[in-house]
Order: structure tokens, then sequence, then C-alpha cells
């Protein structure tokens, strides 16, 4: 009996890891490989170790490309925190009843491909499309807004995509915030706005984080978004990783740059580990 | 400087149509220490936080330092809570938890440092200051709500139910420490509670609630020794109900008719001969004898040990009267009865010493058996 135990947490302890190695460390350290590996025309890649793909991540264009993407997602993130911090708030204060509906209509957009969704933003914000319309009629503008193929387009496509990445994980935390703490702080003398940066900003400092984590990096990889609303002119890091491994063929390059978010993102989980206490990190 | 910290005039206050407090008055003095002591549900927290501002009166009138506090919200009230739960702030210290309150007033930074430091040397946590509340015990945490709330000096300190949380020898512990604390900083607390000895060791006053009523406002030893009617004595302490008739009722005397016996009682409350009435003898009261211990037993009543119940320094027992009553007694170990031995089915004498009996109109007691049913 105990032997059979044994075998059986064994092997699915083994299933688990052998699920990791073959699809999370495998393919991770096949980039690495073939991040210091040469460019070839004919081959995808040449046998021969070179350190050429991370000297030309550190050349000007390449450098460009990172400063923008760093500077669009972080708009994204602060204008996805900005839109769905009060929005987890007041999501938390519903009645039982409409809240799990609430969250519900949070999801919902998640069952349609986001690339469909985002051809419908094309609809909505194009010359003739139906917020200029609206606009129009109400007499708020007199010319149409021209938004389409701009970067306002592409900052409206990220933050419509990753919006439910900021209010679920916000939400969850908020839900596990003690109101008694927000009455002793207003029985302490605390007024409104002292409650908020003294006790609820810090208590969901960890929901943040999440929140933060799940939108500044994919902001830099949705390729599709500045492809379809940006009209291809402004290039992203995912842009970027896609043109090299599927245009132009070159998978040492796209694997240096892939790599290279890799590692921006360690270095938020690890300013987030060492900034936490144990007790109060949240589960990623 | 008025006497009374707080009066309340006629305070009602419902929840979805179904009254928690029906026309509450109450006064409490500067400097006292007054217990609200109800089982759940009787509305005593609900009084608690009506003062402290978190509820408003449906109608009726709260004044703290003689200010009306119908507009006065709760972070403005010169109150302050130690919460059943301590709600201590998980993400600052013990020294950023007490500072708290002096920093939303505004208070110079050394000042802070000063006053912080000596209220925490009050609860003995000063070592504790850099801790967080994680890192400590629920005594020690509830030390840190208790040092969070008077270092404000606040005129009234509203205790919810705070030595709930801790074990038996740590709330005797808390109890003493705290009523040293209350008399050392001359604050007025209320504290609500559903422990009778709790509410009775602590208090100089005690206000016993139920169905969102105060049924009776008096010192510990008033309300335990002269309980205002049957619920009252029935929530505090052990209590036998002997039924009663009353045969003759002058203002001085009753002359009654208890299980079988006909016995003249003092009168004090001026019962009449029209009113049903119970009569309330506490276990402690109780004297029982052998059978060859005594010899004047024509005021006595026969009965047979049910149970005997050892509780180190005294010993329970149950005792059933020839007509089926059963009644709890307890005796004390003292120069006369050294060794209390009783056997179960042991045949004994009992009586009270007379005048330490306390005869209530029955009204309560056919109410309280309806809603039990």
């Amino acid at each position: 009996m105990k032997n059979k135990d044994r075998v059986f947490k064994t092997s699915a302890i083994s299933i688990v890891y052998l699920w990791l190695f073959l699809f999370a460390l495998c393919p991770l350290l096949c980039i690495l490989i073939f991040s210091f590996l040469q460019h070839d025309a004919d081959h995808f890649y040449l046998w021969k170790f070179t350190l050429d793909n991370y000297r030309t991540l550190f050349t000007l264009p390449y450098l460009k490309v990172f400063w923008r993407s760093l500077q669009l997602s972080f708009w994204v993130t602060i204008i996805c925190l900005i839109l769905g911090y009060p929005f987890a708030y007041f999501l938390t204060k519903l009645s039982d009843r409409i809240k799990p509906l609430m969250a519900l209509f949070v999801v919902i957009p998640f069952w349609t491909s986001s690339l469909l969704r985002s051809f419908a933003i094309i609809t909505v914000i194009q010359a003739n499309g139906i917020l200029n319309t609206i606009l129009l009629h109400l007499h708020i503008i007199h010319v149409p807004l021209q938004l389409l193929y701009t970067n306002i387009a592409v900052l409206i496509g990220l933050v419509y995509n990753l919006l439910p990445f900021v209010i679920l994980p916000l939400f969850a935390n908020m839900e596990k915030l003690d109101v008694r703490l927000l009455e002793a702080a207003q029985d302490l003398g605390a007024n409104k706005v002292v409650i908020f940066f003294r006790i609820i900003l810090p208590l969901t400092r960890s929901g943040i984080f999440s929140a933060v984590l799940l939108t500044f990096l994919p902001a830099m990889t949705l390729f599709y978004i500045p492809d379809l609303l940006g009209g291809a002119k402004s290039l992203l890091l995912g842009n970027l990783i896609q043109i090299q491994f599927l245009t132009a063929r070159n998978w040492p390059m796209g694997s240096a740059v892939g790599l290279s978010l890799t590692v921006l993102m360690s270095l938020l989980l690890w300013y987030y580990f060492r900034s936490t206490p144990k007790n109060q990190r949240e589960a990623l | 400087m008025q006497d009374n910290i707080i009066e309340i005039k006629n305070l009602c206050k419902s929840f979805q149509h179904h009254p928690v407090l029906s026309d509450i008055n109450l006064t409490v003095k500067r400097s006292e220490f007054l217990t609200l002591l109800g089982p759940s549900g009787c509305g005593k927290t609900t009084l608690l936080r009506l003062l402290s501002g978190f509820e408003t009166p449906d109608s009726g009138e709260i004044y703290i330092a003689g200010q009306n506090m119908a507009n006065v919200v709760a972070n403005q009230r010169h109150v302050n809570t130690v919460f059943q739960s301590y709600a201590l702030f998980p993400h600052m210290t013990v020294f950023e938890n007490v500072a708290f309150g002096l920093r939303c007033q505004k208070i110079p930074r050394e000042q802070i440092n000063e006053r912080v430091m000596q209220s925490l040397e009050k609860v003995h946590l000063k070592n504790f200051a850099k801790r967080k509340p994680s890192q400590l015990s629920g005594g020690q945490q509830q030390r840190v709500a208790i040092a969070r709330a008077v270092v404000n000096e606040p005129y009234v300190l509203l205790l919810d139910e705070p030595m709930s949380a801790l074990d038996y020898r740590l709330r005797k512990k808390m109890q003493i420490e705290l009523k040293a604390l209350q008399r050392e900083l001359g604050i007025t607390f209320i504290l609500v509670t559903h422990d009778q000895e709790e509410a009775l060791s602590m208090a100089d006053r005690v206000a016993v609630m139920e169905h969102g009523v105060i049924t009776q406002l008096g010192t510990p030893r008033e309300v335990y020794e002269e309980p205002a009617n049957i619920s009252v004595a029935n929530f505090i302490g052990e209590a036998n109900f002997l039924e009663t008739q009353i045969l003759e009722a002058t203002p001085d005397k009753l002359k009654v008719a208890i299980e079988g016996k006909v016995i003249e009682l003092p009168n004090p409350r001026n019962i009449n001969k029209q009113q049903e009435v119970v009569t309330l003898v506490r276990p402690e009261d109780l004297k029982v004898w052998g059978l060859t211990e005594v010899d004047a037993t024509d005021k006595m009543y026969f009965a047979e040990v049910q149970e005997v119940i050892y509780k180190g320094s005294t010993v329970g027992l149950i005792v059933k009267l020839d007509s089926g009553t059963e009644l709890l007694a307890s005796e004390f170990f003292d120069e006369d009865d050294a060794v209390l031995e009783y056997k179960i089915g042991e045949q004994v004498w009992v009586e009270w010493y007379p005048g330490w009996e306390v005869v209530l109109v029955n009204q309560e007691l056919e109410d309280e058996e309806d809603d039990e049913e």
C-alpha cells in the first residue's frame, strides 16, 4: 500500500516537472542558445557562437524601439490603473447578488478573440465610425477626429485589451481588504484622503503589482494591435520579435529581443519579492 | 465641567424595519467604567457603534461632553474604539499604529514620539515598537489596540468585547490591567460584553440589555443582588426560581407559600396580593445540611442529592425537593465544613438565609418561556 502510494506521488510530481521541463525550460533554453548563434540567410541560424545579436540590441534603432515600447507600456499601465482601480473598488462594494454578475461582464470579452475585438475598435474610431458620428451629432466636434493609425489608437486598443487584467487581480485583492481597518482608521480621526493613501493603497499594493505585471509586459508584445490600429507605423518590441522570426527569418536576433523581455520581467519580479514582506505577497 | 460625559436621550435604531434599540436613555459619568451586558443580538454593539459614529440613529440624541453628535462624523468625535478583532493596521509597525491617530491630528513629530512611547510603556510594550502586528501574540496585539486608542486621550474609550479572543487566564489578567489603566488615566470606559463575570468584576455600573432595551442599570452588586426582573436575574449568575403563592401582603411583610411551606418574607418591593411572583434564591445562598447535622428542621426543605459537581473552591450540588423541583446549591469550604462530602442519593435538609431571597414579579418568566419555545 505504502509502496503504491509512493509510486503515485512520484509519478504525479514527475508529470508536473516533465511538463515544466518540456514546455517552459526547454523553449527558454532554446531561445537562450539561439540568441548566441549567428544569423544565416539560408538557414535559420548558424551553429557558431557570437555576441553580435546583443551588440545589435544596443544600437540606436533598437534602443529607440525599446524606449518607445517602454513609454507606451508605461502609459497603458497608468491609464489601466486609473480606470481599473476605482472600478475594482466599486465592484467590491456591490451587494453579493450583483457582484458575480458584474465580474462576469468584465470577463465576457475574453470569450471573443482579441484580434476580432481589435477590428471592432477600428469601426468605432475610424473617421466615419461610431464615435465620430455621435460626437458630430452632439456638436461636440465639427471635424471628424483622426484617431485611427495614430499612437492614440494603439493606446486605446491596448488599454481596452488589458483592462480586465488590471481589474481582476485588483478586485481579488480588494475583496480581502478588511473593512474594519477602514473603520479603525476613521475612528482614529482619519479623513477619506488619509484612509485612501495610508490604508487602502498600501494594503492593495500587491494587487497593484500583479496588475502591473499583467499589463506592462503584454502591452509591449501584443504586436497585432499596433499593426491594426497603428497602421504598422509604430514599431514595438512585439512587432520587432515577430518581424525577426517571421519576416526577416533571423531567429538569433528575435531570440535576443525576446530574452531581453524575459530579463525585464525577472527584474520586476525580483524587485517585487525584495520589497514585499513574505506574508503580504500575492501568488502571481 | 459637567459630571455627565455622555447623555443619550430616547435613542432608537432599527435595521430593515427590525428594531434593534428602542428608546434608550442613558447617562454616563465622567471617569466612569460602564459595561453594557447582554446576550448577543441585544443591541449593545449597535449602541456602541452609534456612540462612535459608525451608525446614525433613527431618532433620539447623543451628547458627548455636552455637544450634540447628530452632525458629527466618526472621525471628528473625541471617542476611540478598541475593536473586537483589534483591527491593527498590518502594514504598519506597532509605533506607526499607535501614532496614527496623532498624525491625523497633525501633532508635531517630537510630541508624537513622546506620547506614543508613553502609552506603549503603559501597556508594557515599549520594546515592541518596531515590530509588525503579525509578530505579536493575541494579548500583545490587544495591548497595542488599547495603546492606539488611549494615546489620543479621548473623552470616552469604547471597548467592543475586547477580551473575547483571549484564553481564560490571559483574559483575567487583562481585566485587572484594564481596570487599573482606566483608574490611572481617568478616561470614561464603556465596555461591551456578554460575559457577566467580566461585567461584574470590572464595572462601576452595569447596564443590562435585552431585546434593545436597558432592563437594569446599577452597580454590579445591585444587578446581582437586587435584579430588577427575572430575565436580569437569569442572565446574571445562576439562579433558582421557586414557585410562590402570596397568602397575605402588607407594605412590610409577605406571607407566602413556597413548596408547601408557609413562610414570612420582608416586602421591600411593595408587592401586592394580586401579583404573580417567584422567589429567587442564588445557589450560594442555599445551605445544605446532613440529616444528623440539624435539629430544628421546621423551616427547612427535605431533599435528595442528585448530582455532585466538584469545582475546586466550591462544591456544586443539584438537589431535588419532594415536589420534584430541582435546585442548584453551591457550598464553600470553611471552618465548619472543611470536608464537603455528599453522595448521590443522600438525603439532606435545605434552607436559605432568610432575607437573602428576592421576590420577583412573574411577568417575564412567562415571556422567557415563550421565547424559548
